[in-house]
């Protein structure tokens, strides 16, 4: 099954990425791993007239210790995200979510920023640095800014990103000693979760998001909110859904969705405060 | 007409070269360009596994890879295995253990097990079941699959 028909692109650089994603406009995507956009345009559901080939830009590959948070380079494969030891000793749920990705092939190829940039509400990771408190760099012709994960994701498929900017870098807080869970329900090895949970704390602090509960990641601000008032786990967890507005597909109701957040997010706010 | 673009990747230790369109998936140019056709596509849509062959060194998809993704890079299908007459010893553990029915998933699950034996050396079964999570056997022929990739583990 082919792609329909792009002119291809390969930059040498993130400034000619961003300069030649500003000379295509609308008709131009980047391509990283292509394990988000190259399904969608078998299928015709993405027709880019040009693919900007970012995926051998080394200097956006790394994952480094920045103080009160570790940086990742956007292009930082999902294996080595899963792999970091700087990861795995500061920030473990997000190494633990991204070894929930797909499969160990798709692991080696998709990426970090490619995910997040795609913004799929039932990939795990959105939801991860959403319930994280992560911050995501954009660069374009005027420079950089900086967006908070909490504006980054506007609709299905819809970033904060605008056309001609490039994702850069996360910034993921570190997480100190607090306690952390990622569930992921599904029925067939290497599905989507039908829910997933992310969710860490430490006393009364927490973060807990939701994946495949709406049309983008959903923060579940009512537990956070509990759990800070002096909540139960079990009372907090009732809350799970307040935020949530869940489809029904063939993999499950809506109802069924609901039900299976708050049990979920239960057994992950348990699984974060022993 | 639309772009056309050179590419040399080195298949199984062979430089290769060739014009291809930009669209042209890596399986499509070891299937179609190279007449490698051991690595299958089964549902072409990055699920299955039948495709798995090994870019420098690390199993992949290659019905979701481009072939100008992997221009400069080197590749390993199923073929390029054996020594001379003498099959991979992951190939022997899949012959001596049954770990096939029709065959169809063999080339993407021998290339899948033996990156995965690379990165977990004394794997135990539920490694070894997890870790092949991206194969599809549509024999469901799973059990001696799982046998032969542990022998292979323990004859190392």
């Amino acid at each position: 099954m082919y792609p329909a028909a792009f002119d291809y692109k390969r930059p040498e650089s993130a400034a000619e990425a961003i300069s030649l994603v500003n000379e295509f406009g609308d008709d131009a995507k980047f391509l990283a791993g292509g394990h988000s956009l190259l399904p969608l345009m078998k299928l015709r559901l993405a027709q880019p007239t040009v693919l900007i080939d970012i995926g051998r830009l080394a200097d956006l590959s790394y994952i480094r210790d920045a103080g009160d948070h570790i940086a990742i380079g956007a292009l930082t494969r999902h294996k080595d995200v899963e792999t970091s030891a700087l990861l795995r000793q500061h920030v473990p749920l997000l190494a633990d979510a991204a070894a929930h990705v797909g499969d160990r092939q798709v692991r080696h190829r998709g990426t970090i920023g490619g995910s997040i940039a795609h913004a799929d509400s039932a990939s795990d990771l959105p939801a991860t640095i959403l319930a994280l408190g992560a911050k995501l760099i954009a660069e374009g012709i005027g420079g950089r800014r900086e967006i908070p994960a909490v504006d980054f994701f506007k609709g299905f498929l819809e970033s904060a990103l605008l056309p001609d900017e490039l994702l850069v870098e996360i910034q993921v807080p570190k997480m100190s000693n607090a306690g952390w869970s990622f569930l992921k329900f599904n029925r067939r090895a290497q599905d989507w979760a039908i829910v997933g949970v992310a969710a860490w704390r430490d006393a009364g602090n927490c973060g807990v998001a939701l994946v495949n509960m709406g049309s983008t990641p959903i923060l579940a601000t009512s537990v956070v909110r509990a759990i800070a008032d002096g909540a139960s786990v079990t009372d907090a967890a009732a809350l799970a859904c307040a935020e949530a507005e869940p489809q029904s597909d063939n993999n499950a109701t809506a109802e069924y969705r609901t039900h299976l957040a708050q049990v979920l997010v239960k057994r992950a706010l348990e699984t974060c405060s022993r | 007409m639309s772009q056309m673009i050179k590419v040399a990747i080195t298949v199984n230790g062979q430089h290769t070269t060739a014009m291809v369109e930009p669209r042209t998936l890596l399986v499509q140019y070891l299937r179609d360009n190279l007449n490698l056709t051991a690595t299958n596509v089964g549902c072409d849509t990055s699920s299955c596994g039948a495709c798995t062959v090994h870019l420098n060194g690390e199993a992949v998809k290659s019905c979701t890879i481009l072939a100008v993704q992997a221009d400069g890079e080197n590749v390993t299908t199923v073929e390029g295995l054996a020594n001379g007459n003498e099959m991979h010893p992951m190939q022997q553990a899949f012959m001596a253990n049954h770990g096939l029915q029709c065959g169809y998933c063999t080339p993407g699950m021998v290339m899948a097990a033996i990156s995965l034996v690379k990165d977990i050396p004394n794997p135990t079964e539920e490694d070894v079941r997890i870790g092949l999570e991206g194969n599809l056997c549509r024999c469901t022929g799973y059990h001696n699959i799982v046998q032969s990739v542990l022998a292979y583990a323990e004859g190392k």
